[in-house]
């Protein structure tokens, strides 16, 4: 028990890194994924070809994975690529190292991934508000982009709160991952800990509560949220 | 102010408007008749690019639908549209619904739209709701709204979709009211439309649409009392 009490800081520290990546991660997914997914409902068939492959690749692969890839990978390829420059066409190495900061290898893949779905929850949001919405719109002498600015968004934003914040809620356990490359998030401090004090139950087990309190938290933040908007606005 | 020269419309293999032919004069209000599925709303939606026409021409105000080189969102800022369901948006106030078209379409500032935006809820009588949302409104109310949001880009052409058909009985009256008045200024007019009170009293013409092709026209008496066809007479004898 002390064991816990003295380290406990060292956790709530880490926790604070969880939430903090989880919030950069998401708020980048929240733009990557406004793109992708209004890119998959475009009538460019390019486009939406581009924004589909973006989103079944990341949904439909582990993010486990894809942080391995992002971590590991892009550094080998990128020397691999370096050398091969520098041994054809003499063109000297741009980086003397190519290895991707922690940080910044757990914020890319984290993002790109939850830019996936929230891409499909965007675009779940926009096909579910009415067609004689864009139809009231364009009818007025709207453009698409004009219709769906002031109109169609708008609406949409408020019906993806609830699948929003699940989303959140998900990244934020799914970080846990970023403990395989040595990013020191809670769960990678917890075992840290683990490993100079062997207090394996003691410290997973806060290490679970922790996490707990996060996820309960925000679920209840965004029930409170959506209750308001409820009631400001019946029709939603 | 419209006219339509053979026009065709088919979804996939489904042929919904066969070669149809109409004119619409300026002032004129023109009735639109026919059974469920005869193609009424795909006509009326083709009057605004809504739905784009396989094959024919449709020229608003003497300009081409069809012309490639054609702004359609000027020509539907002429055309104003209400719609069976109002479809009014439903985040926005009435008075925003109204005031949403003119400061975003046309640039006019705020308080000027705000003022047409008055000015026209007190002419569909509902001055006191400028400040309530959509589903604080009857049914009725939101279709007044809607005409309303349609008039604010001052239209040439209104399009009415069966504009009381998803209305309790009680409320018809009050939304067929503020259509004749509009019909009195001058406004040209297409209705689609099964009330045939309204048709009678208010109507230049009507047509009755039946399979995709205009079966007859003629005067609201004529039609209503000595139609040509049998076909017509036969859609008469069940509504009437
Ligand atoms: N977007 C569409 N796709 C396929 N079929 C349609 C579409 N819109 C209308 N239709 C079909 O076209 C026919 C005419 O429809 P509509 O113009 O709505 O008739 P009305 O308004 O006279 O009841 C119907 O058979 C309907 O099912
Ligand atoms: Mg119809």
């Amino acid at each position: 028990m002390e064991t816990v009490i003295r380290t406990f800081p060292v956790l709530l520290v880490g926790a604070g890194i969880t939430l903090g990546i989880t919030l950069i991660s998401v708020a980048n997914g929240c733009v990557l994924g406004l793109i992708a997914g209004l890119a998959r409902l475009s009538k460019r068939r390019f486009l939406s070809f581009l924004a589909t492959c973006y989103v079944d690749f990341f949904r439909g692969t582990p993010l486990l994975v894809q942080i391995l890839i992002v971590y590991f990978g892009i550094p080998y390829l990128l020397d691999a690529l370096q050398k091969y420059l520098m041994a054809h066409y003499g063109i000297p190495r741009l980086f003397s190292s190519t290895d991707i900061p922690r940080f910044w290898a757990a914020v890319l893949a984290c993002s790109l991934n939850s830019g996936a779905y929230i891409a499909e929850i965007f675009r779940a949001g926009v096909q579910s508000i009415e067609r004689g919405q864009m139809e009231a719109a364009r009818s007025l002498g709207m453009t698409h982009s004009q219709a769906m600015r002031y109109v169609i968004l708008p609406q949409a934003f408020r019906r993806i709160i609830p699948p929003l914040g699940n989303e959140f809620i998900a990244m934020l356990k799914d970080t846990s991952l970023l403990s395989v490359i040595g990013f020191e998030e809670l769960l990678r401090r917890g075992q840290l800990i683990v490993g100079e004090t062997f207090a394996v139950f003691e410290i997973y087990i806060t290490v679970a509560f922790l996490y707990l309190i996060m996820t309960l938290s925000f679920s209840r933040l965004v029930d409170y949220t959506e209750r308001r908007l409820k009631t400001r606005d019946r029709s939603y | 102010m419209i006219e339509v020269i053979d026009l065709c419309k088919s979804f996939g293999q489904l042929e919904v408007l066969r070669h149809v032919n109409m004119r619409v004069a300026e002032g004129e209000v023109v009735c639109i008749i026919g059974p469920s599925g005869s193609g009424k709303s795909t006509l009326l939606r083709c009057l605004n690019l809504l739905e784009q026409p396989t094959g024919g021409e449709v020229i608003i105000d003497g300009v081409s639908l069809m012309d490639k080189k054609t702004n359609i969102n000027e020509v539907r800022q002429k055309v104003g549209m209400v719609f069976q369901l109002f479809n009014l948006f439903p985040h926005k106030t009435a008075l925003e619904n109204i005031t949403m078209g003119p400061i975003k379409v046309k640039r006019m500032s705020k308080q000027a739209a705000e003022e047409l935006g008055r000015t026209l809820l007190a002419k569909v009588g509902l001055s006191d709701k400028a400040d309530v949302y959509p589903h604080q409104l009857s049914g009725g109310q939101q279709q007044r709204v809607a005409i309303a949001r349609a008039l604010a880009m001052q239209p040439k052409v209104m399009l009415f979709d069966e504009p009381t058909s998803a209305l309790d009985p009680e409320m018809v009256g009050e939304v067929l009211a503020v259509m004749k008045d509009l019909a009195r200024e001058g406004m040209t007019m297409v209705v689609v439309t099964h009330e045939m009170g309204f048709a009678r009293e208010v109507g230049d013409r009507v047509i009755f649409l039946d399979e995709g092709r205009i079966v007859e026209e003629g005067k609201p008496h004529e039609i209503f009392s000595q139609p040509r066809e049998e076909r017509t007479r036969a859609f008469l004898s069940k509504i009437l």
